[in-house]
C-alpha cells in the first residue's frame, strides 16, 4: 500500500464544482417543477438559468480536459470483470472478499463505474443538457423573428428535462453512497478532496503510479 | 508562490461571480423615461373658439351649432358619417357570415339587451340628434353632434330619452365657444356610464378615472402622468384607434400597449419572452373595478316582481348597488375583481339579431383563440353572466321593447308584460316571434384593458406558475411550467428516487450488521 496522487487539480475542481452545481440546479429545478417552494418561482428560475450557464461552461472545460489529457480513455467500458464487480458489491464485500479490481492512477474506475459513468456522460448528461438548452432558448424570438425551437412543444422539452433530472437524482444517491465502499468509509471522498489515495501496489511500469508522496513533494 | 497566485486568482473569480449572482441594481428603463417626458407636456389649444364671430351668434337649436362648426371645418362631417360612433355598425368579415355589418344596430348584450326599438332612450349615447327607430337620416350632416365630444365647458349634457338631443337647459352659446380636444369626461359621459350607471358594463372604465391615483390607473392618475383617453385613442380624421369586442369582431385598428412600450418593454429577457403568448394586460391589471363595483351578473328572469302594494321596488347591497329592480331583475356586483383569462387572437364572433342559438349558455359575444394559434395571447376578461328572454320555438334571442315614454305602448318598463314587449320588439326589428318565451343563460366577454397598476403591483410569477389554484388554472390547453407535470414521469422518478434511497439504505444496513458480526467473531 502506498499514497498515490490519483486525482489531479482540475479533476477535483471539476468534480466538486459540478457536484455543487448539480445540487443547486436540482434544488432550483424542482422548485420550478412545482415540487416545493423555497426561493420563490422568480428567483428559482433566475438562479437555475445562471447556474445552467456555469455548468455549460464547466462541461466545455471538462470535455477539453478529458481529450487533451487522454483521461477520456478511463471511461472505455470493459466487460471482463464487470460480473466480478457486481458480485463483489452484492455478495463479496459481506464475506470480506478483496476488491476484484485494483485502482490506480491510470485505471481509476472499476468496470462497473466505467459503465455507469459512461452512461452518465452519454445518456443522462446529454438528455438534461440538450433539453435544458432547448428550454433556455425556447421562443427567444417573437413571431416576427426567427423562431429557434418553437416547433418542439414546450411540454416535450419539459418532460424530457424532468426525466433526466430524476435519473440524475438516483445517480447522485447511489454515487454518494458508493463512495463509502472504499478501503475505509471516507477513503474515496478524501481522495477526491486531496487527490491522494492509499492504494494497493500495482505491477506496472507506469511512472506516475509509482510516484510516492515524498517524490511528488520534492518536485 | 505559484499556489498563492492561483488561489488568489480563483478566490477573486469566485467573489466576482458571487457579487454578480446576488447583486442586482435596477437598470434604468430609458424608453419609459422618454414616454414620461413625451406625455408630460400637455396639449394646449392653438385657437380660442370664443373669439370667432360665428360662434358668438345666438343658437336656437343644436343643429345650428353643428352648421356653425361645419362653416369652417367643412369636410369633417364626411369623416363622422363614416365612423362607427355615428353608424352604430361597421363592415367586417365574419367567419360563416361573410362580409357583414355588425354593431349596436344588430348585436345584443346581456345588460339592457339591445338598442333597437329603444332608441329614444339609448340614443342618449349616439353622437347625433334625433335618432329614433323609424326615422333618422345617417346622411344628414346637420344631425352630427360635435359638442358631445368636443365640449370643454363641462356644460353640455344629453337629455334623458330625447333621442340624442341635449338637455333643454344646456347653454348652447357657451358650449359652442368652449370647444376643443376631448378630455376624459367627454368620452366618459358614455363609456363610463354605459349600461345604466357608473362602471356597470366595462368594469375598467368608470368615473373614478377622472381623478384617481396611480394604484387605480398609472396612465390616467391625476398624481401621475394624467393622460387623456385620446392620448392613446388617437383620432386622426375622426377614425378613433382601438375598439371594444362587445361590438367589434376583427383584428384591425387595435390599440396595443407596444405602440408606446415596444415589444420588449422589460429589462428582463425572461419577462420579455412572455410577450409572444401573454398580453401586457394579463400581468399588469391584477384586478379591475378597483374603486367602484361593476355588474357581474344580471338575471332578467327575476324582473317584474312587485311589493305588497303592487308597486315596483328595489334592494341594495352594502355598497349601495342595486341587487334587485322590478324593471330589470336581479344583479350581482363585484369590486376589485380578479379577471378571468382567455386565449384571444383579436377576432370575435357575435350573436346578431336573427341568429339561431346553438349553445347554452349563449355567448352573446365570443373571443376567438387557443393556445396553439400563434396569433393568440392570454388576455384578462370580465365575463358578465346572466339570463335573458328568448323564443324556444324559433331559437332566437328576443329583442324586447323595454322603453317607452308612456303606458300601453307594449314597453316592458311600463307595462311589465314580457309577451307584449317581445312581440313589439321583434316586430320592430322584422323578426318572427312565436308567442312563447323563456329565459336562457347568457355570457358576455369584456377584455380588460384599463386600470393598469404600477409595476410593483403587477402579478408575480407564482400567481400563474403554481401547482394549484393559479390565475390560469382554467386554461388547460398548454404546458405551464410550475403548474403542469407528466404524472407518469413523476411517478417513475419518485419510484426511482425512493427505490435508490431504499436500496442504498438496505445495503448499508447489511454492511453494518456484517461488520458487527465480524467484530464479535474477532473478539471471541
Amino acid at each position: 500500500m502506498k499514497q498515490v496522487y490519483i486525482y489531479k487539480k482540475f479533476e477535483r475542481f471539476w468534480h466538486w464544482s459540478q457536484a455543487a452545481l448539480i445540487f443547486f440546479l436540482a434544488l432550483t429545478g424542482f422548485e420550478v417543477h412545482g415540487s416545493f417552494e423555497l426561493l420563490g418561482f422568480e428567483k428559482a428560475v433566475a438562479f437555475h438559468r445562471i447556474a445552467s450557464y456555469l455548468l455549460l461552461a464547466l462541461i466545455a472545460f471538462s470535455i477539453f480536459w478529458h481529450f487533451t489529457t487522454g483521461e477520456w480513455k478511463q471511461y472505455i467500458p470493459t466487460i471482463s470483470k464487470l460480473k466480478d464487480q457486481i458480485q463483489y458489491y452484492t455478495v463479496g464485500m459481506f464475506k470480506n472478499a478483496p476488491h476484484p479490481t485494483i485502482k490506480s492512477a491510470h485505471k481509476k474506475l472499476n468496470p462497473l463505474q466505467a459503465m455507469v459513468y459512461l452512461g452518465f456522460k452519454l445518456v443522462m448528461a446529454p438528455v438534461i443538457v440538450l433539453t435544458g438548452i432547448l428550454y433556455l432558448y425556447f421562443k427567444t424570438f417573437d413571431a416576427n423573428d426567427v423562431i429557434v425551437v418553437s416547433d418542439i412543444p414546450l411540454e416535450w422539452i419539459a418532460w424530457a428535462h424532468t426525466f433526466g433530472a430524476w435519473l440524475l437524482m438516483a445517480f447522485v444517491i447511489v454515487h454518494v453512497y458508493m463512495t463509502t465502499t472504499g478501503h475505509s468509509i471516507t477513503a474515496n471522498i478524501k481522495a477526491m478532496l486531496t487527490g491522494w489515495e492509499l492504494l494497493e501496489d500495482e505491477e506496472s511500469n507506469d511512472d506516475t503510479s509509482r510516484e510516492t508522496k515524498e517524490e511528488q513533494e520534492t518536485k | 508562490m505559484n499556489k498563492t497566485i492561483t488561489y488568489s486568482v480563483l478566490a477573486t473569480i469566485l467573489v466576482l461571480l458571487l457579487v454578480n449572482f446576488f447583486h442586482h441594481e435596477k437598470p434604468l428603463n430609458l424608453s419609459q423615461y422618454e414616454l414620461k417626458q413625451k406625455f408630460a407636456s400637455k396639449h394646449s389649444s392653438s385657437v380660442d373658439h370664443s373669439q370667432f364671430k360665428i360662434l358668438q351668434s345666438d343658437f336656437k337649436t343644436p343643429q345650428d351649432v353643428t352648421e356653425a362648426c361645419l362653416g369652417c371645418h367643412n369636410q369633417r362631417h364626411e369623416e363622422i358619417i363614416h365612423s362607427s360612433h355615428w353608424n352604430w355598425d361597421r363592415v367586417a368579415y365574419v367567419e360563416g357570415k361573410g362580409i357583414t355589418k355588425l354593431g349596436k344596430k344588430n348585436v345584443l348584450n346581456n345588460f339592457c339587451i339591445g338598442a333597437s326599438t329603444n332608441e329614444q332612450s339609448c340614443a342618449k349615447c349616439h353622437i347625433g340628434f334625433g335618432m329614433s327607430h323609424s326615422s333618422f337620416s345617417f346622411e344628414n350632416a346637420r344631425n352630427v353632434d360635435c359638442m358631445v365630444c368636443h365640449d370643454r365647458s363641462e356644460e353640455y349634457i344629453k337629455g334623458a330619452a330625447l333621442s340624442g338631443y341635449p338637455d333643454r337647459n344646456v347653454n348652447l352659446n357657451k358650449v359652442a365657444q368652449h370647444v376643443g380636444r376631448p378630455n376624459k369626461i367627454n368620452c366618459g359621459a358614455c363609456h363610463f356610464y354605459s349600461g345604466g350607471g357608473n362602471n356597470v358594463k366595462h368594469g375598467d372604465l368608470e368615473e373614478a378615472l377622472l381623478s384617481c391615483d396611480r394604484n387605480t390607473d398609472v396612465h390616467m392618475a391625476s398624481n401621475g402622468i394624467n393622460m387623456d383617453c385620446v392620448d392613446c385613442h388617437s383620432a386622426n380624421k375622426h377614425q378613433i384607434k382601438g375598439k371594444l369586442y362587445s361590438v367589434s369582431s376583427t383584428n384591425v385598428n387595435r390599440l396595443r400597449c407596444e405602440e408606446c412600450h415596444t415589444a420588449k418593454p422589460h429589462m428582463d429577457e425572461v419577462l420579455n419572452r412572455h410577450f409572444s403568448k401573454v398580453s401586457c394586460q394579463t400581468c399588469h391589471i391584477p384586478t379591475y373595478a378597483k374603486e367602484n363595483a361593476t355588474k357581474m351578473a344580471w338575471k332578467w328572469s327575476e324582473a317584474g316582481k312587485m311589493d305588497e302594494n303592487g308597486e315596483q321596488y328595489h334592494t341594495e347591497d352594502s355598497l349601495g348597488n342595486h341587487t334587485y329592480l322590478s324593471m330589470k331583475g336581479e344583479f350581482k356586483w363585484g369590486k376589485n375583481v380578479e379577471p378571468e383569462y382567455r386565449w384571444f387572437n383579436g377576432n370575435a364572433q357575435h350573436y346578431a339579431l336573427g341568429d339561431t342559438v346553438s349553445t347554452e349558455p349563449v355567448q352573446v359575444n365570443k373571443l376567438l383563440g387557443s393556445a396553439d394559434d400563434i396569433h393568440s395571447k392570454i388576455y384578462p376578461v370580465k365575463i358578465h353572466r346572466g339570463d335573458q328572454i328568448y323564443d324556444p320555438n324559433t331559437k332566437m334571442l328576443i329583442q324586447p321593447k323595454l322603453y317607452s315614454a308612456e303606458k300601453g305602448d307594449s314597453a316592458y318598463w311600463m307595462d311589465f308584460d314580457w309577451n307584449l314587449s317581445a312581440e313589439a320588439g321583434m316586430k320592430g326589428v322584422g323578426l318572427p316571434y312565436s308567442g312563447e318565451y323563456k329565459f336562457i343563460e347568457t355570457e358576455m366577454y369584456w377584455p380588460v384593458n384599463h386600470m393598469v397598476s404600477p409595476k410593483e403591483k403587477a402579478l408575480s410569477c407564482n400567481e400563474c406558475h403554481v401547482r394549484d389554484n393559479g390565475r390560469l388554472s382554467a386554461l388547460n390547453d398548454f404546458y405551464l411550467p410550475g403548474r403542469d407535470k407528466n404524472d407518469w414521469i413523476d411517478l417513475f422518478g419518485n419510484i426511482l428516487l425512493w427505490g435508490s434511497l431504499a436500496g442504498v439504505f438496505i445495503h448499508a444496513l447489511a454492511r453494518l450488521i456484517n461488520s458487527i458480526r465480524k467484530k464479535e467473531l474477532e473478539s471471541k
